[in-house]
């Protein structure tokens, strides 16, 4: 077994697509929460397969297309700084701020690298001591124990040149905020399997509970998001709503305890800004105080950088599943993956790309 | 950024004092850090995300949902159609990678 194929079978897809058909009676809204998802629910045209009653909206689990225009703006001006520099995940390098992308400050000079884990970033500041080396830490629950894990490194062994600027967001809050809001249409949520992995799923009984939405924890494979889907059909067909995990072969209930002790050593739960969504109470990480020497915003006095988002780019709506990438005047026209004017058309997770990339013009 | 697919750890070794692995992903083999699955062993699978291990494949389930599947697959093997009837689409293979 290697975990893919089986995940990936045609046949097995039918059989729960036919399984979804024949219990569906009344129309239900679904949220995906993760950017992988979307991804894999637009390429295999799961969202076309699917009963007419059930309308998939897509979360804003795209970490590239939530992290603040301002952020990018600090990361900017810091890998603009001469003894600067700056490493990041690839997909970061494209994304708009104001007026450039990192790609632009690279060209005109700036020492911008790409890397593929956080710990490359510590290797490049061991290897350059005169030089000042900041990582762009951004993402979910799922990077932050490797963010964690390199600020953690870097203390250990003194590395005082090596800093990360910090943007991370938490999922549970962002549902939360989802469902209180009285423009919201979503009646259940297939969870980010990987945010699951380590973080566990205790934290959304709660939320279940509370707003009376099934929740549950899938993978990316298109089996596994079939079968996510069919559970939470299963369950808003009864008028059940609990925590279900799809996603065995990966989640634990209590998720991941050393990814866990890592991260609360390291950062600590702040409101934070979702770019075009706004504040929202409790839904990021900072890196606590004691550790304050790694906070890159701090370190080159970058906090007071502050931004307002373009109007024409709906990418907030959109995040919030309220509308559809082409509902959007701006896409494929102003806005093309090559030309982005938001985030959500940058990265291959994001809602617009996806829909972009698969033609997918209409619902 | 998201899309961890599990890879079979073929070995362990230490890196500057941190628990690192080669992940092969069927055939292409990349390192990871292995620091927050100190259980894994060389042999099993794991999901890796941005550089790390995140989790150790539970095999055990696994194959009790595959067995489920199973079943799935004898009953649409005579098939193959959706359930509109057309061809089930092929699968982008390069977008996984
Ligand atoms: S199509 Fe472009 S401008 Fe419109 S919401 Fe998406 S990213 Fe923003």
């Amino acid at each position: 077994m290697k975990y893919m194929d089986e995940f990936r079978d045609p046949a097995v897809a039918k059989e729960i697509l036919k399984q979804i058909h024949a219990i569906v009676t009344q129309p239900w809204v679904i949220m995906e929460i993760c950017g992988g998802q979307t991804h894999s629910i637009i390429r295999n045209g799961i969202d076309q397969l699917l009963p007419k009653k059930i309308e998939l909206v897509h979360g804003p689990g795209c970490p590239v297309c939530v992290t603040p225009l301002e952020v990018i703006d600090r990361a900017l001006v810091i890998a603009s700084r001469p003894n600067v520099i700056f490493t990041s995940f690839g997909d970061m390098l494209r994304v708009p701020g104001s007026d450039k992308d990192l790609l632009m400050v690279k060209s005109e000079g700036g020492d911008v690298r790409i890397v593929y884990s956080p710990l490359e970033a510590v290797q490049i500041a061991r290897e350059n001591p005169d030089k000042e080396v900041v990582f762009f830490a951004v993402g979910f629950e799922t990077t932050a124990p490797g963010n964690a894990m390199a600020i953690d490194t870097a203390h250990r062994e003194g590395l005082s040149n090596f800093s990360e600027l910090v943007s991370h967001v938490l999922v549970p809050p962002a549902m939360e905020a989802l469902l209180s809001s009285p423009a919201n249409r979503v009646q259940g949520y297939l969870a980010a399997g990987h945010v699951c992995t380590i973080m566990g799923w205790e934290e959304y009984e709660p939320i279940a509970e509370k707003y009376k939405v099934p929740i549950v924890p899938t993978g990316f494979e298109p089996v596994d998001v079939l079968e996510g889907i069919l559970l939470v059909v299963k369950q808003l067909e009864v008028g059940e709503h609990k925590v279900e995990n799809q996603y065995l072969r990966s989640v634990r209930r209590d998720g991941n305890h050393h990814a866990q002790k890592v991260i609360s050593k390291i950062f600590q739960v702040k409101n934070q800004k979702w770019r075009g969504i706004g504040e929202i109470p409790v839904s990021g990480l900072g890196v606590r105080q004691e550790f304050s020497q790694y906070d890159a915003a701090k370190k080159f006095s970058v906090e007071d950088i502050q931004t307002n988002e373009p109007e024409e780019c709906i990418s907030g709506i959109v995040l919030q599943g309220l509308k559809k990438p082409h509902e959007c005047p701006a896409f494929g026209t102003l806005c093309i993956p090559e030309n982005p004017l938001g985030a959500t058309m940058v990265s291959s997770e994001g809602a617009c790309a996806a829909y972009y990339k698969y033609q997918r013009i209409r619902a | 950024m998201c899309l961890g697919i599990p890879g079979k750890v073929v070995e362990i070794f230490d890196e500057n004092g941190t628990i690192m692995g080669n992940i092969d992903y069927a055939g292409t083999i990349s390192k990871a850090c292995l620091a927050y699955v100190p259980e894994i062993s060389i042999g099993e699978y794991t999901v890796v995300h941005a550089g790390f291990a995140i989790s150790v494949i539970n095999e055990e389930e696994a194959m009790k949902t595959y067995e489920v599947w199973e079943e799935f697959i004898q009953a649409a093997a005579s098939e193959g159609v959706d359930v509109y009837g057309n061809p089930l689409p092929k699968e982008d293979k390069e977008a996984s990678v």
